[in-house]
């Protein structure tokens, strides 16, 4: 199993791995924005955090449907198909692969987009923060989706529209702790543990969901 | 050991592509399907691998060490028409992280990684991107795949597509020092493997249509 995070990891930066391109649009998303809204600096520190979530979860879709669609393309699914290990736990670790390719990189860019948005530094902290709690949900979520359209030749844009309505308490949550941490009355913690619990939830029924998808994708 | 299918058919969305396919076949022994274009060799294969639902019928493996409840599916190597190998990585990566993979079986003897590339006569560009390769080579290299770790049964379909003549006569060697170490065959091929004493299955194809299941 270490063999294929290993793998995985390799792959994602190698051409045509899509990590960097990831982090890319997240970046092209979020900078372009102060240049639509304009130079009022109390209304971009006020959307700042919502702003660099709703970049980095658009940035998280983008490149799902790749995950399992490339292993089944060169045959490398049915192998991993027959394998006495479960197949609950290849999935797992391709998800946790995929996370540390696609995921992390975007909490790593997260405090350069805030800056942008003229964010202050408890705001920037508790934005990287949630991102960092709250992007595995939005891979192991994905993974559902990304199973479930194996089989389509170009279901790309079907694994977003499958997976954004899951994605959407993610995305409510980890904003409401990022606004919790700098308006005052508002408590940090709930939404913050209810994002936790989220992924959790989601770190469980996602692998189960796509090893259940993958195995009755039989074409 | 024993690799035994019983009364097996297949469904491709309505076809009913064979039916009542029925062998057994035990250590150093080779079956051979051969057929025209679409009648189900594939997809026959693709049932004893487990990566298909049969619509009738089992595949069990009687293992000869205890594990009973093993599937006949981890007890095979699948080479299908798809190489199974990762073109950014190179040739050596890819062996390796599948001889990982796949495990280390107690039974029989796996090759290194070097020596199963030496087996099938490319030993010298291991380093190559694994993308670079002809697509003679490429197939070369997914036979490899098959030696870096013991599994009893290999199930090849069109092994020999796209390869030279003399590359035909390596696979030809491999596959029956397989069968010699008392390893099971189940080939689907066009080409004569030239495999001495193999059973040979013909596949007639489109069952539905002679059983009227319309």
């Amino acid at each position: 199993m270490a063999a294929l995070l290993l793998r995985d990891l390799k792959l994602s930066v190698r051409a045509g791995g899509g990590a960097l391109i990831g982090v890319l649009f997240f970046i092209t998303v979020v900078a372009v924005i102060p240049f639509g809204v304009g130079p009022d600096l109390n209304l971009l520190s006020r959307i700042g955090p919502a702003i660099v979530w709703i970049g980095a979860l658009l940035s998280a879709l983008l490149g799902l449907d790749r995950m399992f669609q490339t292993e089944r393309e060169d045959g490398s699914l049915d192998l991993m198909l027959m394998q006495e290990h479960p197949l609950v736990l290849t999935v797992l670790v391709k998800c946790l692969a995929h996370w540390i390719g696609n995921g992390l990189p975007l909490v790593i860019a997260s405090p350069l987009l805030g800056l942008f948005m003229n964010m202050d530094e408890v705001a920037i902290g508790a934005t990287m923060l949630t991102l960092l709690v709250g992007t595995p949900a939005l891979t192991f979520i994905g993974a559902v989706g990304a199973a479930v359209a194996v089989t389509l030749p170009r279901g790309g844009l079907l694994v977003s529209i499958l997976v954004l309505p899951l994605a959407v308490p993610v995305l409510i949550f980890g904003v409401s702790a990022s606004y919790a941490a700098v308006e005052d009355p508002a408590p940090f913690l709930p939404p913050f543990l209810i994002l936790v619990a989220i992924t959790m939830f989601f770190a469980v029924l996602g692998p189960l969901g796509a090893a259940l998808a993958l195995r009755n994708a039989d074409d | 050991m024993r690799l035994i299918a019983e009364n097996l058919s297949a469904r491709r969305g309505e076809d009913l592509i064979f039916q009542g396919v029925s062998f057994a076949l035990s250590g150093g022994e080779s079956l051979v399907l051969t057929g025209k274009n679409g009648s189900g060799k594939s997809t026959l294969l693709r049932v004893v691998a487990g990566l298909l639902r049969p619509e009738s019928g089992t595949v069990t493996w009687q293992a000869d060490t205890g594990d009973k409840g093993m599937r006949a599916a981890e007890a095979c190597h699948y080479l299908g028409h798809r190489n199974a190998m990762k073109a950014e990585l190179s040739v050596h990566e890819n062996l390796t992280f599948w001889q990982q993979f796949f495990g280390h079986s107690p039974q029989g003897k796996s090759l290194s990684v070097d020596e199963a590339a030496d087996a099938v006569g490319l030993g010298d560009i291991t380093h190559l991107p694994f993308g670079y390769l002809s697509a003679g080579q490429q197939r070369r290299m997914a036979f490899a795949k098959l030696l870096v770790s013991f599994r009893p049964v290999w199930i090849l379909d069109e092994p020999t597509a796209a390869l030279d003549v003399s590359a035909e006569r390596v696979f030809t060697g491999l596959i029956e020092s397989h069968l010699r170490n008392g390893g099971i065959l189940i080939a689907a091929t066009h080409q004569p493997l030239g495999l001495k004493n193999a059973q040979e299955l013909k596949m007639a194809g489109f069952a539905g249509i002679a059983e009227e299941v319309w």
